[in-house]
């Protein structure tokens, strides 16, 4: 209703904004351009430093638009939520930004192949390519939850696959849902573990889970586990005749940037489930069974610009408990664990591990109000973070 | 009537109160390996919901 006066209330500018931010999904088709436009601008400027752009642009101009742009605090209400859930418009997004994925890898490796550069610069566009690998990874974790949709399950597959990271959806669906925020789970990070620690019990851990139980669902279904039929092999072997393709198309260069790319993808995605959770636990009932996934165990980022461009993940205590929800209907919850920025900062961050643990340490102690019993805590550091932190106030 | 038949008109759903999915003993839940016709009772204990694969056995609501 322009020009009535409802038009200027709080409540109308939300559901504007929302609605607006329709549009601006489509930066996420955007992102995987970045590497081609700054690799453009390398050939043209014979400047291979260019091929280093999207670094840059992650771990620095990303965290100023999101301390600049600030917060999102528009949440859908029901009524508009019913409204968004169900429109293939959010949806067709994706299918876009999974074409434009495999375009800008394959662009890249064309252009590390067919220029002269430094190794310095072809480093540059690994790490480049490896950090859109790592968004790719984002938008295939929301395909991924759609189980009941075998063209976004496929879509899913086949963006993941840019980085040969296909075994996710099942180690995330069925292993990190259900285990998250327990010592048990290696996607959880515990305080006082580094980034660095983590990364060697996550990735590891991740994808023998995925294993055993794409293996377990292959033998209900009396399928041997090496069969077409396994969702690991399917998009391992798209990774693979891609690879394969481009290694003979491109030559040798292929071998370092490929692995490079890929890598470092996995990095993003290991950044990720680092701050996700860490240190959060769910207390185990007097039946055995963890007490339920709730709010208060995710750490959440209201910022505006890398929730657009990572589909709202950021709004993570929502997808914990609605994990089948949209990206596009994802709310933010009141008092909930919330990080001081948006991802691309702290990913930066936890590759500082003093840095990252004088920041948030303090903030997971303060959420278990200093009981040490209630932290998913490293073991190694057992005693020397009890006696550093545990001080519960006694009722 | 066979005991077949008998079976099938006394066939129970469930449904996942988190994420809305039913699982009717008729359909089974295929993609995950159990058959159309699987009992409730014939899950093992720790089957999640093969949907939001948050919620387990022991949480599933019986539909009357
Ligand atoms: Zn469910």
């Amino acid at each position: 209703m322009p020009g009535s006066d409802n038009s200027h209330s709080p409540a109308f500018k939300t559901s504007a904004w929302i609605s607006s931010k329709r549009y601006w999904y489509w930066l996420s088709v955007l992102l995987p351009t970045i590497p081609l436009i700054s690799a453009a601008l390398a050939i043209r400027t014979g400047t291979g430093s260019w091929l280093w752009f999207t670094v840059f642009f992650m771990y620095a101009i990303l965290p100023a638009a999101d301390y600049i742009f600030g917060i999102d605090e528009a949440n859908p209400d029901d009524e508009l939520i019913e409204k968004l859930k169900d429109d293939r418009y959010y949806v067709h997004i994706m299918y876009v930004v999974t074409v434009m994925h495999w375009v800008s890898l394959v662009g890249m490796a064309y252009v590390v192949s067919h220029y002269e550069w430094s190794w310095f610069s072809i480093l540059g566009a690994a790490l480049s390519a490896g950090i859109i690998n790592g968004v790719g990874l984002v938008v295939g974790h929301e395909m991924g939850h759609k189980v009941r949709d075998k063209s976004q399950v496929a879509c899913a597959k086949i963006v993941m696959a840019c980085s040969g990271y296909g075994h996710f959806s099942i180690e995330h669906n069925k292993g990190h849902h259900r285990h998250v925020a327990t010592p048990e789970d290696p996607a959880s990070s515990r305080l006082g573990e580094s980034i660095y620690k983590f990364s060697k019990r996550e990735m590891p851990g991740a994808f023998r889970r995925a294993w055993s139980l794409e293996t377990e669902r292959l033998q209900r279904l009396g399928k041997s586990e090496w069969s077409l039929d396994n969702e690991i092999i399917q998009p391992a072997l798209l990774t693979i005749s891609a690879y394969v393709l481009m290694l003979a198309l491109f030559g040798p260069v292929m071998i370092p940037f490929l692995l490079i790319a890929a890598g470092f993808g996995w990095w993003q995605l290991t950044c990720a489930n680092y701050v996700e959770h860490y240190g959060l636990l769910r207390l185990k009932r007097e039946n055995g069974r963890y007490e339920r996934c709730a709010p208060q165990h995710s750490w959440n980022s209201n910022h505006k610009v890398s929730n657009l461009l990572l589909l709202q993940l950021q709004r993570h205590s929502d997808h914990h408990a609605h994990p089948t929800s949209p990206y596009q209907v994802l709310r933010d919850y009141a008092d909930v664990p919330g990080l001081p920025s948006g991802y691309p900062w702290m990913f930066f961050v936890a590759m500082f591990p003093w840095a990252w643990f004088s920041l948030m340490d303090p903030k997971v102690v303060a959420w278990a109000e200093a009981d040490m019993n209630r932290v998913n805590l490293d073991p190694d550091l057992r005693d020397e973070l009890f006696s550093r932190y545990h001080n519960p106030q006694t009722v | 009537m066979s005991t077949k038949q008998a079976e099938n008109t006394v066939m129970k759903q469930y449904r996942c109160p988190d994420c809305g999915y039913i699982y009717a003993e008729s359909a089974g839940a295929e993609h995950e390996g159990y058959r159309a016709g699987t009992l409730w009772k014939e899950l093992p204990e720790d089957f999640p919901c093969p949907d939001c694969f948050i919620t387990e056995k022991p949480d599933f609501v019986l539909l009357e």
